[in-house]
């Protein structure tokens, strides 16, 4: 449903674009040259087709004698059989590079991703890099395999009926040539035009499903607006869009088939008069001139495939240049050789090196501005929080409270100081080490397709049966599990979709708990769910905090009441801190915040009693 | 029956052709000059081979043999042979001219269906009962209304108008190319069952194939779109390598379906090759024995090899095409679904009714198809212009209360009623009830537009911009989200949704408040809206809205204690009974859920208040 903008492509053909290609095509030489071998053998066949016939022509029919036609007919045969044989093959051995190559491309491109910092997926939409990793890749391989069979086969198509009329005779030979350049360029400045309004076309189809989408999703928010009439009537001026969209590009190619139509008819004409003639004074054979009008027919089909698959080369430029926009982005965040050679990297862990944790953090002297620019929100910020401690971060939604964890977990890494864990910069250990010691609850918990079990087993994948059960039990998600038809092999659909924002939010608490780390970030975990569930929690989370270090962000002010530290953020900055008491004696902030909080219930149990 | 349902289907669709006949019947009329013009220029090759530059004699139809012998027969025609050129020039064009017609008009016959189709399943989802868009997964629906509404296309108009092309161009060719050769023409016709019948077959077993394979797709970009919405679990968990182990088998299995496919589509096309190949061979061995045996000229045999060429790949077209068109069956019930379901509609006799008076539920009762019900017999009344909250847990029926005041659901006769200042609201147009709701929903949905125009939904149109804006902008400051608005870009034109910005959950909600707000009802309702507004911006939109929503009738919808005891009346909601209902004092002093919830909630602040 996403309608990501993709820029139009207007570059010449750049041979070191493709260059970047070789290394994915490279396994698949073999496969590729057999492809050439067979597409010019196909070529020859197919250019000595007619020739056969001109042959029938001048030396059966001509003379009046079937002598020798059993001979004739038997090399047709296998001619065709060949022929048969050919396709076969090529049509596998395309089929094979395609998809290898389109495999090893999404590998690539999928590995990658796993490598990218935050900042990266922060600032680009998911529908885009999708788009380069599944369709962009299925593009350039396609083009590499099809493409290529089609280029070869016309090419040397093109050039064998060339070389055959030569040799049969020169004049009308040069008379063929004479209209393939118009073809050439009819071919090259339609096909720009019709790939442009396909484009658009694609665009407005993809807003079209768009439409459909927000039109289903807020059906009901439509019905209790009464604006119906009005999505109907922007529905409408899309349709109208795509009517003329659409009109506009078939008359394009109304116009462009016709007219190669039209010239290569021209050749025949041509090749009558003049061939009639020299057939008429006994120069050439009828056979010739029937060789020479098939060749007319035949060759601009050819060339048509020639003139569009150079555009489309072109164009699948575009693509390349996307995927390895993305290949060769560097993640901001990245282990140091010294350090991914002694604790291995995301995807080969060396465990056996890794240090036990026991959860000290500490900020030395950090600033910190995001990537994609602003202000310092942290300067020379100083902070120890020893292991254990439960850290509450409160402020107003937006104010930037994320960020000290975003620091903390090294999702960010500090522009200046350093971040201690255990007394030691996290840049000389992996972020695997750190990102398999913290446990993670989301606002919005992202579970994945899958069943329960599937979701909880996620946070330790060797963790039995009983281990999970016993996850969910601890945070009352064996509640959510009980009300499900199929209970821990329940599935809970697209992203989690089948269950409410309050189950997935028990899930995603047991699927943490099962990772049993040592540091914990629960961020707003608690906002929409029931008071009686939320007591729960409130009671697992106060039972789980123990021997953790933690990081508790959350508006609410009743849910930070264990913290042993506070720290209030303020348009992005920390204003205060300290534990409930000390703050609420400053009178500053967060006491203001507090009142506000709290001042109704104050007022009325003055009332009350 | 069967059979009245099938054409009762076609029937659905066709509806959408009515309108685009004109472009139908010249697409189909020009296409098949096209195919005349297109057969003449053998015709035209043949002639100056035979009778011009060979010595047959002249076998001409009326009109051309005089004019024929107008431009003075056959010597002017030798001494002049661009004359002959010519004609194949003149009949190309007029080919093409007709090519060029028959195309617009297709476009112009395809892109009208589509649009009339596109545009009535889109206004018919729209009138669709709630409860539909309840029982029907959004995917699914999108599914149909873009995919079959393609297969659709393609079946009314590129199938069946390639069909008619290509039985018209078998039945001209053969009559053209009888009267040369019978017995080529028959070895010609034998070949077409066959090869239609090979590709039909070959067609239909591949296409299941292709379904799994494009599934495996479907697959394998749902399982990388999962990894990328959920970077931040998989980082968090360290799950790169797991993640890559999941993909990597999603990626095997794409391509090692298509691979598969590869295999058969190979021979596929090779076969067919294999059996085009051998047809021409026969037609040119049998055309040489005639030729020799002097049965047909060599002009003729050339038009026929000729003929035989352009009939080869319509007729390895056909049956695909037919074994495609079979498929389309499919696709018209699934269109028909949506297209035959009952839209919501208004009793003959609704009248609408003051909206500013008493909302009463008396004895209301609802069930969602045969499961236990939802609401059980709930039986209260909201005065005009007070503030009435409702406090339940998930699953209470705290929505469904809200949706059937609303008219999303309808109560069934028998099950209780809703009145409003005494009016059954089942007695009242839909859109009159609904316009003077203002519901805001727990989880807002806003369009993609620009955030002015979101919060103008209500506002009609032909208001001034300024007006407009002005409105907007006071809905916006009462429900706090002014300021945020202001602080992007380009303010309030900033677009929301995927396309633009992306709000914060509290700041959708904001959204959708100052949307409602707009609509200036009379009775504004708020489901759970501020669940994802921090403490603080909550209490001020409450007060905003105090001092601004005037008399209207306020329905509050809410965990928050906080929120709900400064009602007029607190009704709490367990398992769809009233469990209690009073005001804030009144459920205090009673022992019930109220009591032990706002325990809960407020015991640390106690603990709070002795600290101090």
């Amino acid at each position: 449903m996403s309608s990501i903008r993709e820029e139009e492509y207007n570059k010449p053909l750049n041979l070191r674009i493709w260059a970047k290609m070789l290394p994915f095509f490279k396994p698949y030489r073999k496969e590729i040259f057999a492809i050439i071998a067979l597409m010019l053998l196909s070529a020859l066949i197919d250019v000595c087709f007619p020739l056969m016939q001109s042959f029938a022509v001048d030396h059966f029919i001509l003379p009046g004698t079937v002598e020798g036609v059993v001979p004739f007919g038997v090399g047709y045969a296998l001619m065709v059989l060949t022929q048969t044989l050919i396709v076969i093959a090529f049509s596998r051995l395309s089929m094979v590079v395609e998809m290898c190559t389109g495999r090893d491309l999404k590998r690539a491109a999928f590995v990658h991703l796993q490598t990218l910092s935050f900042s990266y997926y922060n600032t680009t939409p998911v529908g885009y890099i999708l788009a380069r990793v599944m369709s962009d890749t299925n593009k350039i391989s396609s083009m590499v395999a099809w493409g290529l069979v089609d280029v070869l086969w016309a090419f040397a198509y093109v050039v064998g009926v060339f070389i055959a009329m030569l040799f049969l005779n020169l004049r009308l030979a040069l008379i063929i040539m004479i209209i393939v350049p118009f073809i050439a360029v009819l071919t090259v400045y339609f096909q720009n035009k019709i790939l442009h309004w396909n484009r658009k076309v694609r665009a407005i189809n993809s807003r079209i499903t768009g439409a459909y989408n927000e039109g289903i999703m807020g059906a009901r928010t439509s019905k209790t607006m009464v604006i119906e009439e009005k999505n109907e009537q922007d529905f409408r001026n899309l349709t109208d869009e795509m009517y003329h969209a659409s009109v506009h590009t078939a008359m394009l190619n109304a116009v462009y088939i016709p007219s190669i139509l039209f010239f290569s008819s021209m050749a025949v004409a041509l090749v009558l008069a003049r061939g009639g003639y020299l057939v008429m004074n006994e120069l050439i054979q009828f056979g010739t001139l029937s060789a020479f009008i098939s060749y007319a027919i035949g060759i601009f089909e050819p060339i048509q495939q020639l003139a569009r698959i150079a555009a489309d080369f072109v164009s699948t430029q575009a693509n390349i240049e996307r995927v390895t926009g993305l290949l060769e982005r560097q993640p901001d965040i990245v282990d140091s050789p010294e350090v991914v050679a002694k604790y291995g990297d995301a995807f080969e862990s060396k465990r056996e090196n890794w240090e036990p944790i026991k959860g000290d953090i500490e900020f030395e002297d950090v600033s910190f501005k995001y990537p994609d620019g602003g202000d310092y929100v942290l300067r020379h910020f100083n902070l120890k929080i020893p292991a254990g401690t439960t850290v509450a971060i409160v402020g107003e939604t937006g104010a930037g409270k994320s960020t000290l964890v975003n620091l903390a977990c090294r999702f960010f890494e500090p522009t200046e100081g350093r971040v201690l864990i255990d007394g030691v910069d996290y840049r000389e250990r992996s972020q695997l080490w750190l990102h398999s010691n913290i446990g993670y609850v989301l606002q919005n918990p992202h579970l994945f397709s899958g069943t329960v079990r599937d979701n909880i087993r996620y946070g330790r994948l060797d963790a039995t049966e009983e281990e999970i059960q016993e996850a969910a039990r601890k945070v009352s998600a064996d509640t959510v599990v009980a009300k499900l038809d199929k209970g821990y092999d329940s599935d809970v659909g697209e992203g989690g979709d089948r269950l409410s924002t309050g189950e997935k939010q028990l899930i995603s608490f047991a699927r943490a708990v099962l990772a049993d780390p040592r540091i914990f970030v629960l961020d707003e975990a608690t906002s929409s769910i029931d008071t009686q569930t939320e007591l729960l929690i409130q009671n697992a989370i106060s039972h789980l905090l123990q021997n953790r270090t933690s990081f508790l962000i959350a508006h609410r002010l009743s849910t930070i009441r264990q913290a042993d530290l506070i720290l209030v953020v303020r348009e992005g900055k920390i204003v205060e801190q300290g534990t409930h008491e000390q703050l609420l004696r400053q009178k500053g902030y967060y006491h203001s915040l507090y009142n506000k909080q709290f001042m109704e219930e104050a007022m009325l149990r003055s009332m009350g009693k | 029956m069967a059979r009245a349902e099938k054409t009762g289907r076609y029937r659905t669709i066709f509806r959408f052709v009515s309108g685009s006949w004109r472009f139908y019947f010249m697409a189909l009329v020009f296409s098949m000059l096209a195919t005349v013009f297109n057969f003449l220029t053998p015709q035209v090759i043949r002639f100056t081979v035979d009778s011009v530059i060979g010595e047959e004699p002249v076998n001409l139809p009326g009109i051309v043999s005089s004019l024929y012998e107008m431009v003075g027969g056959r010597e002017t025609l030798r001494s002049h042979l661009l004359i002959c050129s010519l004609a194949v020039v003149v009949v190309a064009l007029i080919s093409g001219v007709c090519n060029f017609a028959s195309r617009i008009s297709t476009s112009k016959a395809s892109e009208g269906f589509v649009r009339r189709l596109r545009g009535a399943l889109f206004s018919h989802i729209q009138k669709l009962p709630f409860q539909w868009h309840m029982d029907n997964q959004t995917g699914d629906i999108i599914q149909r209304c873009t995919s079959d509404v393609e297969v659709m296309r393609s079946f009314v108009t590129n199938q069946l108008l390639e069909v008619c092309r290509t039985v018209f161009l078998i039945v001209f060719a053969m009559t053209l190319m009888f009267p040369m050769n019978a017995k080529m023409t028959w070895a010609a016709l034998a070949f077409i069952p066959i090869v239609a019948f090979y590709s039909g077959f070959f067609y239909r077993k591949i296409s299941k194939r292709f379904l799994v394979a494009d599934e495996a797709e479907g697959a394998l970009s749902a399982a990388v779109q999962e990894n990328l919405t959920g970077v931040r679990v998989v980082r968090a968990f360290g799950r790169e390598k797991f993640e890559i182990q999941r993909f990597d088998e999603k990626n095997n299995r794409f391509s090692d379906l298509w691979i598969r496919l590869g295999y058969v589509l190979g021979t596929y096309w090779g076969v067919g090759d294999l059996f085009t190949g051998l047809q021409i061979l026969v037609i040119l061995l049998l055309g040489t024995h005639e030729a020799v045996s002097g049965n047909i000229t060599l002009g003729e045999f050339l038009v026929f090899l000729s003929y035989n060429q352009s009939l080869v790949w319509p007729i390895r077209g056909l049956g695909r095409i037919l074994s495609e068109m079979s498929k389309s069956g499919v696709s018209a019930d699934r269109l028909c679904y949506i297209l035959n379901s009952q839209e919501e509609t208004d009793r003959s006799d609704a009248r609408p009714a003051p909206m500013d008076r008493d909302i009463a539920f008396h004895h209301v009762t609802y069930h969602f198809h045969d499961q236990s019900p939802v609401l059980d017999d709930v039986d209260f009344t909201i005065p005009a212009g007070s503030t009435f909250a409702i406090l339940g847990s998930t699953g209470s029926g705290k929505s469904t209360l809200m949706h059937l005041l609303d008219r999303l659901y309808d109560l069934p006769e028998g099950s209780g009623s809703i009145t409003i200042g005494g009016v059954d609201i089942r007695k009242m147009p839909r859109a009159w009830v609904r316009k003077n709701i203002g519901m805001v929903l727990q989880e807002p949905f806003l369009f993609s537009r620009t955030i002015e125009e979101n919060i103008a939904s209500c506002i009609p149109e032909g208001t001034s911009g300024e007006d407009r804006l002005r409105q907007v902008r006071r809905a916006a400051s009462i429900a706090c989200i002014d300021g945020a608005i202001s602080s992007f870009q380009q303010g309030y034109d900033t677009i929301v949704g995927e396309r633009g910005v992306t709000l914060s959950g509290g700041q959708k909600q904001r959204v959708a408040i100052a949307r409602m707000l707009v609509q200036n009802a009379p009775i504004m309702v708020f489901d759970d809206s501020l669940s994802a507004v921090d403490a603080e911006t909550d209490s001020s939109i409450r007060k905003a809205l105090k001092e601004n929503t005037g008399g209207s009738t306020v329905i509050l919808i809410s965990h928050r204690i906080t929120t709900l005891m400064q009602a007029d009346q607190i009704l709490v909601l367990e398992n769809g009974k009233v469990a209690q209902l009073g005001t804030h004092e009144q459920l205090l002093r009673q022992d019930g859920i109220y009591r032990e919830i706002y325990d809960i909630q407020m015991n640390q602040q106690d603990r709070e208040a002795a600290t101090m």
